[in-house]
């Protein structure tokens, strides 16, 4: 369960961003998520809900972009898309491959006011 | 260039400054060289920062923060402070009950006398862990996460100031049994030690391919066992080099010491300084 860790990071930074800006609340939060990241969705949702009350993001709408995992063949040098860190090239079938977005935990945006 | 803030004062100018004792951010030094700021006839512009805000309006930061930066950032002061005593950190990550602590008994025993070993212990509850390493000799610090499932970099940097283990010697961080959440969480450590017991499914790897691929040592335990479990080694080799292709393998017994040696050896090669 450490997506629990995670939210209460997103609330950390949010909190800290928000003093920076001198706002007074959190309209909206844009999150990055890899599909590859190690994040479990429902775990997320489940710890967002428990954490956020009574923070800085209590009434932000959450966006996040949940972004695919890709890589680089480095045998062939094909770019393709993977769902395991353990998908194999299609083109060549080499497992040896460099992976290029999916294990993205951002804090992409914050609208505040 | 000096190295305490980044001027362009001499670098013979050096200051030592003790660990742990802050430098002022004052551009007067301990040894009295002083840094004077001359303003050529340029102007300051005072913009506001693109982050600064007036109440009542609506303000989009673009922040692309990373989620874990905080982590991630005392992790790497934990690393600079181990390379800079040549100390290697070595996070062993597996499944509860895969032998961390027996190996890690057996290790220290093996150890004891060419090398000086420090361990942190994570686990939730009680420290029966940290006694059993104490009972070898070695220094141990205990963390209790109570709730927590990993360790993080600040409870390591926090323990690793109460062991203030000394040069060239092994820091050993148990970290709590899991192979999921401790795979997203760098500690600061040299090395990433894996460890799976035959007793286990030989497929983990792909199971639970985040922890093998961030790992660079795998080690298989318990291979007295091998015999009377339907556990094929090469085919969690093969497993895990599909998710990681720079991992390495040892296969041992902490029970017997079967390769033991050749675990010692690797701890040894790799705590070598690199060129």
């Amino acid at each position: 369960m450490h997506e629990l860790s995670i939210v209460l990071s997103i609330i950390d930074i949010a909190r800290n961003q928000a003093r920076r800006a001198e706002a007074e609340r959190v309209e909206r939060i844009e999150l990055d998520i890899g599909l590859l990241a190690g994040v479990e969705w429902d775990a997320l949702d489940f710890a967002w809900k428990a954490a956020v009350p009574g923070t800085i993001l209590a009434d932000a709408e959450r966006l996040v972009h949940r972004i695919p995992g890709r890589a680089k063949c480095l045998e062939c040098g094909s770019t393709f898309d993977v769902q395991q860190l353990y998908d194999p090239c299609p083109n060549c079938s080499s497992p040896f491959n460099e992976l290029l977005s999916g294990k993205e935990l951002r804090v992409k945006a914050l609208t505040v006011c | 260039m000096c190295s305490t803030c980044g001027c362009n004062q001499p670098s013979d100018a050096v200051t030592i400054v003790k660990i742990g004792e802050a430098v002022a951010p004052d551009h007067t030094h301990a040894n009295g060289h002083e840094h004077h700021h001359h303003h050529h006839g340029h102007h300051h512009h005072h913009h506001h920062s693109p982050d600064h805000h007036h109440a009542g309006e609506k303000t989009v930061l673009e922040l692309e923060q990373d989620i874990l930066q905080q982590n991630n950032l005392m992790a790497q002061r934990n690393r600079g402070f181990l390379e800079a005593r040549n100390i290697l950190g070595l996070n062993l990550v597996s499944s509860p009950g895969s032998g961390k602590t027996s190996l890690l008994e057996k290790t220290l025993a093996l150890l004891n006398g060419q090398r000086k070993c420090y361990v942190i212990e994570g686990d939730q509850q009680t420290s029966n862990d940290a006694e059993r390493i104490a009972a070898t000799g070695a220094p141990v610090v205990q963390i209790n996460t109570g709730k927590g499932c990993h360790l993080d970099s600040d409870m390591v940097h926090q323990a690793i100031r109460k062991l203030d283990p000394e040069a060239d010697s092994l820091l050993f961080i148990e970290n709590v049994g899991n192979l999921v959440c401790p795979a997203l969480f760098d500690l600061g450590e040299g090395k990433r030690v894996v460890i799976i017991s035959v007793t286990e499914g030989d497929d983990k790897p792909i199971k639970y391919p985040d922890m093998f691929h961030t790992a660079d040592l795998c080690i298989i335990n318990k291979t007295d066992l091998l015999p009377y479990v339907p556990f094929d080694v090469e085919k969690t080799k093969a497993y895990a080099l599909q998710v990681n292709h720079h991992l390495e393998f040892i296969e041992l017994s902490a029970h017997t010491g079967e390769g033991m040696d050749a675990w010692i050896h690797w701890l040894e090669t790799a705590l070598q300084p690199q060129d």
